[in-house]
């Protein structure tokens, strides 16, 4: 397959509620809009009690299946410590992290049973080197007002990864799914994102 | 027309209005549910119901289409069952409008009880079923199958399933057919539509020919593609799998059947003549391969190395058949060392201290289909049997029969307000009737809560919001003949216990209604509660972990071993996550050394 038949993978992984499918619902139109071919699929079985919500999204000029291969993901992109671990196995050897620095405690862990896994940041430091990127987008979504945004922000760490995508195409998809009163929060979320990668940490 | 990106299930509902569809019904069901939501959100010129069952959904849409106009009933899988009566019928009478079944499929049971195939239901019913593969094909397909219906004068089905109906593709739409005006019912039309026996046989006789007729259609049908590349192998497959078998195998020849019945014959013989090695690739049960094989041919490979249940992926596929080739990726970290995320109910909900009530008596709970699902695992374990939509009801009288005086007191139902509605009020109306003694409990929360929020009889709601008539539990229990009728609020757990108690100690059919217990997601019905914070203090609580029981999302442990300021020793101490909790009190009522209290939330 030559390069531009390439297919590029991005997996998000969440929890449910924390606007997964809505980050997913921006690439969409971001990638599809720059004249890609564009699949994606969800899983949220009964997500929005709490469960694990994952998204495969794939872009490229001819993408055939909507499901991403184990071990085939250039980017990993989790809103949430445990949800990204999970998934390391996904990722290929050279392929990228964007964690939301944020724990969300599933029940065995709520009830004492099982830990809460440790130094998830450094696992993937550890694998991925300089390619595994931790963001606090709780803190700055928090920063900006609202907790909901974190998503966004994810969003706009992402973006950085692709230059060659017009900025305008992520805003007017901000502006296109969100309610009128959200979309100066959002955009300021996106920017915030996208500083958050050009800081060395 | 510009290229959008869209899901499945959206671009089902698009095609539904573009192909002119006057009448939409469906009963909520997962990979399917968001189908009639869009349509009532999104089509206004459709009339969109849901309805209370599937089986009505689809007697809904087949009077529309008797009527001349098209019609569209949408289930899932398990729906597909319900409404199995009427579809082995009408498949008989034929249809006037168009009219098409979108039954979608959930392989690896996502988030359903079982992984039926549904293709069986074609072959069984004598009717045709197309297969989409992505949103483009959903929307090119529905509109199809509109056609097909009328020109063949049969029902259709459109068979989705979890990966197409919750994926997102690009799109790109066809004209709009302006629909016709009915033609309205027609009294002369009689023995076409009433299946007497006497017309039951000519219809019969309709039946064969129309599946003849179909398969020679199949042979000419468009989206049954042959895609001839390397004719040294090639393979046979429909739906998404073509999909994930292109994507591995790009080089390969294939045959895509877009209509997965009846099966194109000629093609499926110039295939095999074709291509040296042919390999079937199929999700779930050996259709397709049965039938070749029961043709004459001899597949190179096909359910020998594919597996027959749960869901196929590229991966999955290029390990069948490239067995030691696929490269399994580098295991950085076991994925079960981890703690799973099973879901949970919400915090807050009203099934949680039901539930907890339940599990305190001891009871034997004969479950149903809905959020209270979740109640069977530990530690709330009040859940012991979950089948099908009305089953416990009917379970649970089967079982006190069984039992005799001795499962007084211990056997109960617990059923929601949408599912009571669906199918629970036959098997309450069978528990008087026959003079059982079973109580059967029906949480009201008000809405159809695990598929998303969707309106039934019991809400006062239409599809598009609109108030309506509301179903009175309590009067259709008296009604069907129970006399023993109590209201209980799940919120008091003292109070539920002992009213749950009386009425499974009671020698009569009793029915429990918890009320004022609406989904606490439901934004209409937005739960008040006294508080709206509760916390702990941290300084009393000893640690016991009693409210832990619950299982309360925003509860949870903190090891460290220390004292109470009341001098007891402790291994650590619980906490209440201030963003997650609603205050709805259950946990402080756990609390024997009044260490939860309410707080004011900041912000
Ligand atoms: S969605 Fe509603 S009914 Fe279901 S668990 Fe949450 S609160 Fe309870
Ligand atoms: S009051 Fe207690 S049980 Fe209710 S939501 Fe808050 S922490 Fe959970």
């Amino acid at each position: 397959m030559n390069e531009n038949e390439k297919v590029t993978n991005i997996f998000l992984s969440g929890v449910g509620g924390q606007g997964a499918i809505l980050a997913s619902n921006i690439l969409a139109e971001v990638f599809l809009n720059s004249g890609y071919d564009v699949k994606k699929a969800e899983v949220h079985g009964m997500a929005q009690r709490g469960g694990e919500v994952t998204t495969h999204f794939r872009f490229g000029k001819k993408v055939y299946s909507p499901l991403i291969k184990h071990g085939d993901v250039d980017f990993l992109v989790s809103f949430e410590l445990l949800e990204a671990i999970r998934y390391i196995n996904w990722v290929k050897p050279e392929g990228r992290v964007i964690i939301n620095n944020q724990m969300v405690f599933p029940p065995a862990v709520n009830l004492g049973l099982r830990e809460y896994p440790k130094d998830v940041g450094e696992t993937f430091k550890k694998y991925f080197k300089g390619n595994a990127y931790i963001i606090n987008g709780q803190d700055i979504a928090k920063n900006l007002g609202s907790l909901q945004s974190a998503n966004v922000v994810l969003v706009g760490a992402l973006s950085s990864f692709f230059p060659g995508l017009k900025e305008e195409l992520f805003l007017e998809a901000v502006k296109g799914l969100l309610a009128s009163k959200l979309h100066d929060l959002n955009i300021k979320a996106f920017y915030e994102g996208k500083k958050a990668m050009e800081r060395k940490d | 027309m510009k290229k959008q990106i869209m899901q499945g299930n959206a671009a089902i509902a698009r095609a539904a209005s573009d192909a002119g569809v006057k009448v939409a019904a469906a009963y909520p069901g997962t990979p399917s549910s968001e189908i009639l939501r869009d349509i009532a959100n999104t089509y206004p010129e459709i009339f969109s119901e849901w309805a209370p069952n599937e089986k009505v959904a689809l007697e809904v849409a087949s009077g529309a289409s008797f009527a001349g106009a098209r019609a569209l009933a949408c289930m899932k899988h398990v729906g597909l069952n319900v409404a199995a009566d009427p579809l082995m019928t009408l498949a008989y009478t034929g249809v006037k409008g168009g009219l098409v079944i979108l039954v979608a499929d959930d392989p690896y049971s996502h988030s359903s009880q079982n992984e039926q195939d549904s293709r069986h239901w074609t072959r069984f019913g004598k009717v045709p079923m197309l297969e989409p593969g992505d949103s483009q094909e959903c929307y090119d397909f529905v509109k199809i199958a509109f056609d097909l219906s009328e020109q063949f004068d049969s029902l259709v089905l459109v068979r989705s399933e979890t990966r197409v109906s919750h994926s997102d593709t690009v799109v790109e739409f066809g004209e709009r057919v302006e629909p016709a005006e009915p033609a309205g019912l027609d009294r002369k039309e009689w023995q076409k539509y009433v299946m007497v026996p006497m017309n039951v046989r000519a219809a019969r006789i309709k039946v064969e020919e129309r599946i003849r007729k179909l398969e020679a259609f199949a042979d000419e049908f468009k989206h049954n593609k042959m895609e001839l590349k390397d004719t040294k192998i090639g393979f046979i497959s429909s739906g998404v799998t073509y999909n994930y078998t292109k994507e591995i195998f790009p080089e390969w020849s294939s045959l895509k059947l877009g209509m997965v019945w009846p099966l194109p014959k000629k093609m499926i013989a110039e295939f095999f003549e074709k291509v040296e090695k042919v390999v079937i690739v199929e999700e779930l049960d050996p259709f397709f391969e049965t039938e070749i094989r029961a043709m004459g041919y001899k597949p190179f490979r096909g359910k020998d190395v594919i597996p027959v249940m749960y869901e196929l992926s590229p991966d999955i596929i290029e390990k069948a058949l490239k067995g030691n080739e696929y490269r399994e990726p580098e295991t950085r970290v076991k994925p079960e060392d981890l703690p799973r995320r099973p879901p949970n109910l919400c915090a807050g909900c009203s099934h949680r201290p039901l539930f907890y009530a339940l599990n305190r008596l001891g009871a034997f709970v004969f479950g149903d289909i809905g959020c209270y699902t979740l109640a069977a695992a530990p530690p709330l374990s009040a859940i012991h049997t979950t089948v099908c939509m009305g089953a416990g009801v009917a379970q649970a009288h089967g079982a006190m029969k069984a039992l005799g005086k001795e499962a007084l007191g211990k056997v109960c139902s617990v059923l929601g307000d949408s599912t009571f509605l669906h199918n629970g009020l036959t098997p309450l109306m069978d528990i008087v009737y026959n003079k059982g003694n079973a109580t059967t409990i029906v949480v009201d929360n008000r809405i159809t809560a695990m598929t998303g929020q969707q309106e039934h009889p019991g809400t006062g709601f239409t599809i598009k919001g609109e108030p309506t008539y509301m179903v009175d539990y309590e009067q259709i229990g008296r009604a069907l003949g129970v006399k023993s009728i109590r209201n209980v609020d799940p919120y008091n757990i003292a109070e539920t216990m002992e009213v749950l108690k009386e009425e499974m100690d009671k020698d009569e059919p009793s029915l429990v209604l918890c009320v004022d217990a609406p989904c606490v997601l439901l934004r209409r019905e937005k739960k008040q509660f006294e508080y709206t914070l509760y916390a702990i203090d941290e300084d009393k609580c000893r640690g016991c972990k009693i409210c832990l029981n619950i299982n309360c999302p925003a509860i949870s442990w903190h090891e460290g071993a220390g004292e109470s300021t009341d001098g007891h020793k402790r291994k650590g101490t619980v906490r209440i996550n201030p963003d997650q909790c609603v205050g709805c009190r259950v946990c402080q009522q756990l609390c024997k050394f009044e260490s939860i209290k309410p707080v004011k939330k900041s912000q």
